[in-house]
């Protein structure tokens, strides 16, 4: 299945399968992520979109992964990080998030970083589920967080 | 963590059934596998049999199935039947009631609750993938460590907060 790097006229198709399955419809974010990760710094962001070879109007998108290299936060060697991933419901279990973040992890590693990282949610079972099968495992960081009173 | 050792029986025999499509092995045969005592493997098997993760096929040749979707069934699900996992309180003393007692409870919550996300991400399709590399790995010299970039060339970058994952709704 072909991954490749975003273009503008993608957009509206990254909109929609946000809105589809996020339910929250937010074009003008989409728009920004775009100019920021699909435009610029083109050298360390990767925003990537898997394409439908069937070309169907109505699902030319089947899903998108969004990462960047980030560097010196919390005292890290520089490493890659993946923090948009998401699939056409329908199309799930087909092996395109394993297709995306396989061309994502190959971006990372051209651009010289040996190790990938995202964060899921502790109750997010199929995220979780999915990041393990590929292989990923607990880092060496622990989040935290506190309510602000 | 320690797990029970009949949780540990019940994976490693899951794993083992799991090694090869439609496979079924005897007690017998795991229990050698894995230098065990049939008996005490018989009654992990059969737990795990009326859980409805492995079946029993009787007859010469017969022995345990895998019943399971080995994409699906996770570690949790094999060790919940053997190991109590839940965070509900566990003690009852006076002491328990206390400032002290709450606050180490929700440090022991937070350890459990670490510890169930952690064995229910990991189903028995990720556990067989890890073996498999693991052994290509033992086959195969690993590749050197690659070049990390140099830190005066590295970028400023702002933290980012979204994420959503393939399956999120």
């Amino acid at each position: 299945m072909p991954v490749r790097r975003v273009q503008a006229a993608d957009i509206p198709h990254v909109i929609t399968l946000d809105t589809r399955v996020t339910r929250l419809p937010k074009a003008e974010y989409w728009y920004e992520i775009f100019r920021q990760y699909g435009e610029q710094r083109r050298h360390e962001r990767f925003f990537l979109v898997a394409e439908n070879p069937m070309d169907r109007a109505d699902s030319r998108l089947l899903g998108f992964i969004i990462g960047e290299i980030r560097a010196w936060e919390f005292g890290s060697a520089p490493c890659g990080w993946v923090f948009a991933l998401s699939v056409e419901p329908k199309m799930r279990l087909h092996g395109i998030g394993s297709a995306l973040l396989e061309a994502i992890s190959g971006e990372f590693k051209k651009a010289g970083v040996g190790k990938m990282r995202t964060m899921v949610a502790r109750d997010g079972r199929l995220p979780l589920l999915f990041f393990r099968s590929e292989g990923m495992i607990a880092g060496p960081y622990i989040q935290l967080e506190k309510d602000l009173d | 963590m320690k797990l029970q050792i009949s949780t540990r029986l019940a994976i490693f025999a899951v794993l083992e059934l799991t090694a090869r499509e439609d496979r079924q092995l005897s007690v017998a045969e795991i229990g050698e596998k894995f230098g065990v005592s049939s008996h005490h493997l018989a009654k992990v098997m059969h737990v795990m049999g009326r859980a409805g993760l492995v079946r029993s096929i009787r007859g010469a040749g017969g022995g345990y199935q895998f019943a399971g979707n080995v994409r699906r069934t996770t570690l949790l699900d094999v060790a919940q039947l053997f190991e109590d996992l839940s965070s509900i309180e566990r003690r009852t003393e006076a002491i328990d009631a206390t400032p002290e007692g709450q606050t180490l409870s929700e440090v022991l919550n937070e350890i459990d609750d670490i510890a169930r996300a952690t064995l229910g991400s990991i189903t028995i399709a990720t556990m067989r993938k890890l073996i498999d590399r693991r052994e290509t790995g033992r086959a195969r010299p690993r590749n050197p460590p690659r070049r990390t970039r140099d830190a005066s060339r590295a970028p400023k970058l702002k933290a980012i907060t979204l994420f959503r994952g393939p399956d999120q709704q």
